[in-house]
Parts: structure tokens; C-alpha cells; sequence
């Protein structure tokens, strides 16, 4: 039987096919989330253990508005980015797996 | 102020609007037309529609006063709008338009096989929706009367009319077209004055913030530029709550996820949300100049209502013909931030409620599906429109954000279980729901008409999504354990349709 019909029949091995590519974008997201935690998110522990911080500045701008009012949103496109282009790869070797019939 | 250059903006923005929503009109038939433009909407055009519809006022004014009052802990606000859409990305975009729904109670009921969660959702996009149109309302007032004098209800009910006659005209079809010019508009009118405004603050010689007038003005540089409220631990906790309601709530918006319906599959919807990202992180990085400059030469705005710092700040520093032409600009992006984010929440209820209660059989005869989405609209608007004029002093960007914490409440728990965790059951969705909402809602009216105090139980109140998030996805896990034998026969098949890419032919239910 071709691997759609596993699928479609609702076997146990459809249910691994589809199964595995759910785990693999679950992780996926899993990671860029925690990426986008231990960056952007741990700013606020960063400056509340760093009082001092708030004080720096580079040039005349204060370094908290650089970071969150300029270079967050650039960062958050390139995570963007590399998500889809991921999220993408896992999709195409589903699609192979499923095109490939087994001889 | 001089009112002229306002009403030629108003008026300027309001015709264009009219004249687009009618264009597309052309092309709007079905009720497929009306509710998701039939599904034919391209990435780019689709990208330029969200971020139009929402940069709403909050963006537009509340964010630049807001830093001008309380500094850098309010950039959470933009960039947790923005983030939003990231973790809307990685977690529901491409399976939410698989899912083959119109709405997020379509979308629960597909799922879950159930009209009691159909409700459930149906009451609660409905509450989102006008918790998030009374501020446009509200602040659509205080902008006409700040801009071109006159009392503040002709502003709510200028805005509210353009919007029902565009809404009730075209539906989604004609409203894209409109949205999509809305962000460019809203992003010159934002842009070129700051960057005049940048030129002339150089040419007076890069003055830097003004002496501190008196003790009405937040003189104390270190504080204005930490990335924390104020008040130690309660400050943390204000900063990362704000955070957990904006990242989460965006998925939950009942104005943003319709549009994911109009993409024509799942990786369009990613590309969308991509561009979506790249639309706003720009526009976002504009309102900290107006901040900044409104510390240098207009201090006095930050004690009496900063709400109108973007709009009096070009009048302040540039006097005669510059200056007029730039006040007219952002009353004209202000007015096309009111106009865009209320069209888009009233298609997202109108499209509920007639869905809901419009269009079910009354008394042997039903509407059909046009009419019953332009009477769902009337009573979408009219609703919010009336209660924004009985007053409520709490600021735009606040009462947005307490939309966000509900949002992020009850629809995030529901979409990343549903989508994620075969496991979700109807007795789990229905309990979270109900946790989620009820606590954040309760929250939030209390919050809106209840007097602050710096207790930490108003702390708790003020900004509830850091305990009311967690709370509802622990109670949906925690009921769907228990009634882990009622969970949907057609999960499996359902899985599949959100997951697996339309290229590959499997059979999807």
C-alpha cells in the first residue's frame, strides 16, 4: 500500500507518518520560542538585576531604547524567517516520504 | 490650534476610504465575498491589509505618549504587538488556514464537534471585539476635538459611519483594498513628519530633554530610560504580565485571524505573517522619536493627557505652512487608525453574529447570508459607538491592552491544545474558556471602572494575563484528562488536514 494510504486508512504506520511530522514542527516551535525567551523575553530580568544598565547610553540614545525600540524588530523578522524556511524543509520531506512508493 | 488643516485631512482620508471601499464593492457578490474576500487574497496585498487594520490608534497616538509619560517600559507595548505575530507564526498560522474555517468559532466547532464551544467562542469574539472598539471610539473623539475643536461624540460618530456604510457595503472583498492602502497611509503620515521633525530638532542643535518643569514632569532620566515599570518585584511583574498578554494575545484577536482565512493556503499564510512582521516592526520604530522629541520640546503634554502628543508635536516645533501641512498628515494617519482597526473588528463580529444570530431560522423565516452580515455590522458598531460616548477616563493603549489579556486568555489555550494536542476534549475547552475568560474579563472591568490603587491585588488586576494564561490552559489540560473518553473521534483525521501540506493529496475529512 502507498504511504497516503496508511495515512488516509488511518493505520499505525499512517498514524507514525503523520504523527512524526506534527512532533518535528511542534519542536520546531518549541525552539524558536524559547530562542525568542532567552533574548527579548529575559530583558526585563536582565535590567532588573543590572540596575545600572539603564543608565548606559550609546551616543544620546539610552540603551534600552536601542535595543527594544530599534533592534528587537529586525530580530524578530530573522527568526521569522528561519522558522518558515524550517518549517518548510520538514513540510517537502513529508511530501517526499508520502510520493515515495514502496516497491 | 488652527482647525482647518485637520478638517481638510478628515475629510481627505474620509473620501478616499469611501471611494476604495466602493471600488471594491465591484467585485463583492457572494457571502464568501463578504466574509473572507473568496479566499483570493495574495500574500503581499494580505500583509498590507493586517497591518493596516491593525495599527490602531493605540499604535498610532497612545504608544508615542505613553513613552513620552512613562519611557521605556512602555516600548513593550510595540514590540509585543509585533512579537505577537511571531508566535502566531510558529504555532497557529499555516494549521489555522488549513483548518478550512471562516471564524475562531468555526474553527472550534470543526475541531471539537461541538455547538456548546461554538457559543462559547461566538460570545467571546463578540466581547474581544468591542472591548478593542471602544478605545477606537473613544479616542477617534478626543483626536477630532484636540485636531478641529467640536464635541467629543462627533469624532465616534464620524468614524462609526464611514465604517457601517463601508462594512455594510462591501464586506471583506472591498474592505481589503481599503485596509491595504490604510497602512501605507498610516506609515507616511507617521514618517515624513518625524523625520522633518528629526531635521529641525538638528537644526536647532540637538537640544537635549528639557529641564525638568516642576514635579509634574517625570524628570528622572534613569527611570525614563529602564525597560521596567516602576515599584521593584511589582514592576517586574507588570512588565513580563504586559509581555505574556501581548506575545499571546495577538493569535486570539478576532480581527487578525479572520484574515488568515483570506490566504489561499498554509504557506501563504506564513509569508503573510513574515511580511506582517516586516510592515510593523518598521512602523513601530517611528512613535519613540515622537516620544523622545516630545521630552525636548513639549514636556507640559506628558501630566495632561499624552494621547495628543503626535498630533501637537509638528504644530509645537514648526510653526506656519510646514507645520500646518504636518499637523494635517497625522490627523489624517490618526483618523485612517480609527477608521481601519474599527472596519476590521466589525467584519469580525458582524461575521459572528450573523453567523450565530443572523442567519438562524426566526419564527420559520431566516435572512440570507448578505443581509444577515450588514444587520450583524449595525449591531457590531452601534453597540461599543454608544458606550464610548458615556465616558471612561482610562488611556486608549490600556483598554487595548486589557483586550489583549482576554484574548490571550481564553482563544491562545484553545488554539495551541487544539491544534497541538490530540487530547482536548469539550468539557476541557468549555473550562478553560470559562477560567480564562471570566478572570481576565472580570479583571478588566474592574480595572476600567473601579478607582487604582498601588496595592498588589490591583497590580494583579491591572495587568492579569501573567496568572489568567497559565491558569486557563492548566484547568482545559487538566478537565481534558478527565474526560479523556469524550476526546473527538475524527481527531486523527483532523490533524492531518492541519498538518500536512496541501500539495500532498491525502484525504482531510
Amino acid at each position: 500500500m502507498a504511504r497516503k494510504g496508511e495515512v488516509d486508512a488511518d493505520t499505525r504506520l499512517g498514524g507514525l507518518y503523520v504523527g512524526s511530522l506534527l512532533r518535528e514542527q511542534l519542536w520546531l516551535a518549541v525552539r524558536t520560542l524559547a530562542l525568542l525567551t532567552v533574548t527579548i523575553g529575559s530583558l526585563p530580568v536582565v535590567f532588573h538585576v543590572l540596575p545600572g544598565l539603564a543608565s548606559v547610553h550609546v551616543g544620546p540614545v539610552p540603551v534600552a531604547w536601542l535595543v527594544l525600540g530599534l533592534a528587537s524588530y529586525p530580530f524578530l523578522v530573522v527568526l521569522a524567517w528561519r522558522y518558515i524556511r524550517r518549517a518548510e524543509r520538514n513540510e517537502a520531506a513529508f511530501a517526499e516520504l508520502m510520493d515515495e512508493v514502496e516497491r | 490650534m488652527d482647525a482647518a488643516p485637520g478638517i481638510v485631512a478628515i475629510v481627505l482620508v474620509t473620501v478616499a476610504t469611501l471611494a476604495l471601499g466602493a471600488y471594491g464593492l465591484r467585485f463583492s457578490r457572494t457571502t464568501s465575498d463578504f466574509m473572507v474576500a473568496s479566499r483570493a487574497v495574495g500574500p503581499r496585498m494580505n500583509a498590507s491589509a493586517i497591518s493596516g487594520e491593525y495599527l490602531s490608534a493605540a499604535s498610532f497616538l497612545g504608544v508615542a505618549g505613553l513613552l513620552l509619560t512613562f519611557g521605556a517600559d512602555m516600548l513593550w507595548y510595540p514590540v509585543g504587538w509585533t512579537a505577537g505575530y511571531l508566535v502566531l507564526l510558529v504555532l497557529v498560522a499555516a494549521p489555522l488556514r488549513r483548518s478550512g474555517a471562516y471564524t475562531l468559532p468555526d474553527f472550534a466547532e470543526a475541531r471539537l464537534g461541538s455547538t456548546a464551544v461554538r457559543r462559547t467562542c461566538s460570545l467571546l469574539v463578540v466581547g474581544i471585539g468591542w472591548l478593542y472598539l471602544l478605545p477606537q471610539f473613544q479616542g477617534a473623539g478626543i483626536t477630532l476635538s484636540s485636531a478641529v475643536g467640536g464635541p467629543d461624540w462627533l469624532g465616534s460618530l464620524v468614524v462609526g459611519v464611514v465604517v457601517l456604510l463601508n462594512v455594510t457595503a462591501g464586506g471583506m472583498r472591498s474592505i481589503t483594498l481599503v485596509q491595504a492602502f490604510q497602512y501605507w497611509l498610516k506609515l507616511t503620515a507617521l514618517l515624513v513628519p518625524a523625520a522633518v521633525l528629526l531635521v529641525v530638532w538638528l537644526g536647532d542643535g540637538r537640544p537635549g530633554a528639557a529641564s525638568p518643569a516642576g514635579d509634574t514632569f517625570p524628570g528622572d532620566v534613569v527611570a525614563w530610560s529602564d525597560p521596567l515599570a516602576a515599584g521593584g518585584p511589582q514592576g517586574l511583574y507588570l512588565t513580563y504580565s504586559l509581555i505574556i498578554a501581548t506575545f499571546l494575545g495577538t493569535m486570539g484577536l478576532p480581527h487578525v485571524v479572520v484574515r488568515f482565512y483570506t490566504n489561499p493556503d498554509g504557506r501563504a499564510a506564513r509569508r503573510t505573517t513574515l511580511l506582517v512582521l516586516v510592515l510593523i516592526g518598521f512602523f513601530y520604530m517611528i512613535p519613540p522619536v515622537y516620544g523622545a522629541l516630545g521630552r525636548v520640546y513639549a514636556p507640559e503634554l506628558a501630566a495632561a493627557g499624552s494621547d495628543s502628543l503626535v498630533l501637537e508635536l509638528p504644530g509645537l516645533m514648526l510653526g506656519g505652512l510646514g507645520g500646518q501641512v504636518l499637523t494635517g498628515m497625522v490627523v489624517g494617519g490618526a483618523f485612517a487608525a480609527f477608521l481601519s482597526t474599527s472596519s476590521g473588528l466589525a467584519i469580525a463580529v458582524a461575521g459572528v453574529l450573523s453567523q450565530d444570530v443572523f442567519t438562524r431560522p426566526f419564527r420559520g423565516r431566516r435572512l440570507s447570508g448578505v443581509t444577515g452580515f450588514r444587520a450583524g455590522a449595525v449591531v457590531a458598531v452601534v453597540v461599543p459607538a454608544l458606550v464610548a460616548l458615556s465616558d471612561s477616563d482610562v488611556g486608549v493603549a490600556t483598554t487595548v491592552g486589557l483586550a489583549f489579556a482576554v484574548a490571550a486568555s481564553t482563544f491562545c489555550p484553545l488554539l495551541l491544545l487544539g491544534i497541538w494536542w490530540r487530547g482536548l476534549t469539550t468539557a476541557g475547552a468549555l473550562a478553560g474558556l470559562l477560567t480564562g475568560g471570566l478572570g481576565s474579563g472580570l479583571a478588566a472591568l474592574l480595572t476600567l471602572y473601579t478607582a487604582q490603587s498601588d496595592g498588589w491585588l490591583d497590580v494583579l488586576l491591572r495587568r492579569p494575563a501573567a496568572w489568567s494564561v497559565p491558569l486557563a490552559l492548566l484547568v482545559m489540560v487538566v478537565v481534558s484528562l478527565a474526560t479523556r473518553r469524550t476526546a473527538p473521534a475524527h481527531v486523527t483525521r483532523f490533524m492531518v488536514r492541519l498538518h500536512t501540506p496541501e500539495a500532498v493529496a491525502l484525504d482531510r475529512g
